[in-house]
């Protein structure tokens, strides 16, 4: 095996380097581009204006309550689909990938047929006086169903591979289910939870699509960072310069999380 | 104006987080009644929260009125106000926003709001008309109407149904003129920025919107006095606080709403 520097390096062509440094470039230049635009001398006024916090505290609020929410339905589920047998575990997988692959926007019309004012719940919903589309509950509501999957297929393959021998031979020596969730099952599913769990955070605070149908554009109350970024650009609400500064702002999340969820178990990248 | 104070956000997520039904009490919470009215000068006692939706070529007068109605009346908070195409807010009113007063720039999405039941007798308060808006330097050297139909030149428009879109499509098929745009866009601030940034090289947008910018240059064409469109705003059924939403309709059609916006450019209906 030829090593060099104490690495493998395989046997791959050597002018596939040329393919992937287009494709790197294609990924990495665009985001130079925007941080080049952006104006280090208003950054701070930029974003601490008024406009900028209201959007970035209700991105990261709506962001915090939707992975809470996902964590507590999504470790269930994932427990349940990881536990099932195959062809049900394959069956639940393929549906809980669904929203994963549609495009945003129909999840948020999908909401708006539910609880709109002519949807299945949103009459029975009425009734009790509580109305969700357009309100910071539907913002959380459309986070929640993009953000969903990432947790449950993180959760689920991570389950999946530590498999149930542990789990068999502490429930063989007298350890109740609870205990078994607790002690066993959990801990050794932890680096896929909190990989799972950031990703889930990630995907949330970037929702655009579902939420601008679902929760509708209103500063203050539904307008989170993606929303503000795009009424910027068109032209109204906060300004450009506000807006490029919030991008940034995204992106530094973005790359925090990523790095978060890579530092954890560095033997196993995915 | 004022942000929503971090409590009432936490409680609105707090319902969220728990199950549906607890929502009730987060949504009940937001209409809570407002606390005791102080008399104003006029004798007049306005207290509450206004929500209002505004088609976007009122951004600048309806934020302008917006600060005086409060000047006069310190007892309403008005949430800063959402801005978009009035197609765009229409739906978003009768898919269940909760909103007190709706101004629209057209007459038509002004209808789909009071054909859902939801508000009566709009009052319209203001019009406009269209101009061609290009980029400063002019790269297309548009002068007329009919230099958009020329092939080769990037036209933006509103999608069709918003109102400036239904205006321009009007505009351009009374001059007998078909028109492709390179971008459909969802409201008339989008049109304006697609030209003011050089993306395009014109675009037709309303009148007022190019007052007093420096970065866009204006052509009226011939037949835009043949498409006015006129502007109506009504207070919403569902409003919590009936009397502010009535108070701020009755301002903005009234004097003091009249002449903030005839200084941007708008006509009288």
């Amino acid at each position: 095996m030829p090593v060099d520097g104490g690495r493998a390096r395989g046997y791959a062509p050597r002018i596939l380097v040329l393919p992937a440094v287009v494709g790197l470039a294609f990924l990495l230049v665009p985001l130079a581009a925007l941080v080049a635009r952006v104006q280090v001398d208003t950054l701070w006024t930029d974003i601490t204006s008024e406009a900028a916090v209201s959007a970035l505290g209700l991105s990261l609020a709506t962001g915090v309550t939707a992975t809470a929410v996902c964590v507590a339905v999504g470790v269930p589920m994932a427990i349940l689909i990881a536990r099932s047998a195959p062809r049900t575990a394959a069956l639940l997988r393929a549906l809980v990938t669904v929203p994963l692959v549609l495009p945003p926007m129909v999840g948020g019309v999908a909401l708006l047929f539910l609880f709109g004012r002519n949807g299945w719940l949103g009459d029975l919903l009425g009734a009790i006086g509580v109305r969700l589309p357009f309100t910071t509950a539907a913002v959380v509501l459309a986070q929640t169903f993009v953000a969903l999957p990432f947790l449950v297929l993180s959760v689920e393959g991570a389950l999946r591979s530590t498999g149930t021998g542990f789990e068999e031979a502490a429930a063989s020596l007298g350890a109740g289910r609870w205990t078994v969730l607790r002690r066993i099952t959990l801990p050794l599913a932890a680096p896929g939870l909190i990989a799972g769990t950031v990703l889930c955070f990630a995907r949330a605070i970037g929702e655009f699509g579902a939420t601008a149908l679902f929760a509708g554009n209103a500063p203050g109350v539904t307008q989170t960072m993606p929303l503000a970024i795009y009424t910027a650009f068109n032209g109204a609400g906060v300004d450009q310069g506000t807006a490029i500064a919030l991008s940034l702002l995204l992106l530094i999340t973005a790359i925090a999380v990523l790095l978060l969820v890579r530092a954890w178990r560095p033997g196993s990248v995915r | 104006m004022s942000r929503r104070t971090p409590s009432r956000l936490l409680a609105a997520l707090a319902g969220a987080l728990a199950a549906l039904v607890a929502l009730s009490g987060c949504a009940a919470g937001s209409a809570a009644p407002a606390p005791a009215p102080a008399l104003s000068a006029s004798g007049e006692a306005l207290t509450g929260r206004l929500t209002v939706y505004a088609a976007a070529s009122l951004k600048t007068g309806f934020d302008e009125i917006a600060k005086a109605f409060v000047q006069d009346n310190p007892g309403v908070d008005i949430e800063p106000i959402s801005y978009d195409g009035s197609s765009t807010l229409a739906t978003q009113i009768i898919g269940g926003a909760s909103v007190d007063v709706f101004a629209s720039a057209d007459e038509a999405n002004m209808a789909k709001v009071t054909g859902a039941g939801l508000a009566q007798d709009p009052q319209p308060f203001a019009t406009n008309t269209l101009v061609i808006a290009v980029p400063k330097a002019n790269p297309a050297g548009i002068t007329t109407l009919a230099d958009l139909a020329k092939p080769g030149v990037k036209v933006v428009l509103c999608a069709n149904g918003v109102p400036c879109g239904t205006a321009a499509q009007k505009l351009l098929s009374n001059a007998g003129l078909a028109v492709t745009p390179a971008s459909s866009e969802q409201n008339v601030t989008a049109v304006l920025t697609k030209v003011a940034a050089g993306e395009a090289d014109a675009g037709l947008v309303y009148a007022t919107d190019v007052i007093g910018r420096k970065d866009v240059s204006s052509i009226v064409p011939d037949g835009a006095a043949g498409v006015v469109n006129t502007y109506p705003i009504v207070a919403l059924n569902g409003a919590p606080d009936a009397a502010v939403a009535k108070a701020f309709v009755a301002y903005v059609v009234g004097e003091n709403g009249q002449a903030i916006l005839s200084e941007l450019g708008f006509g009288k209906p």
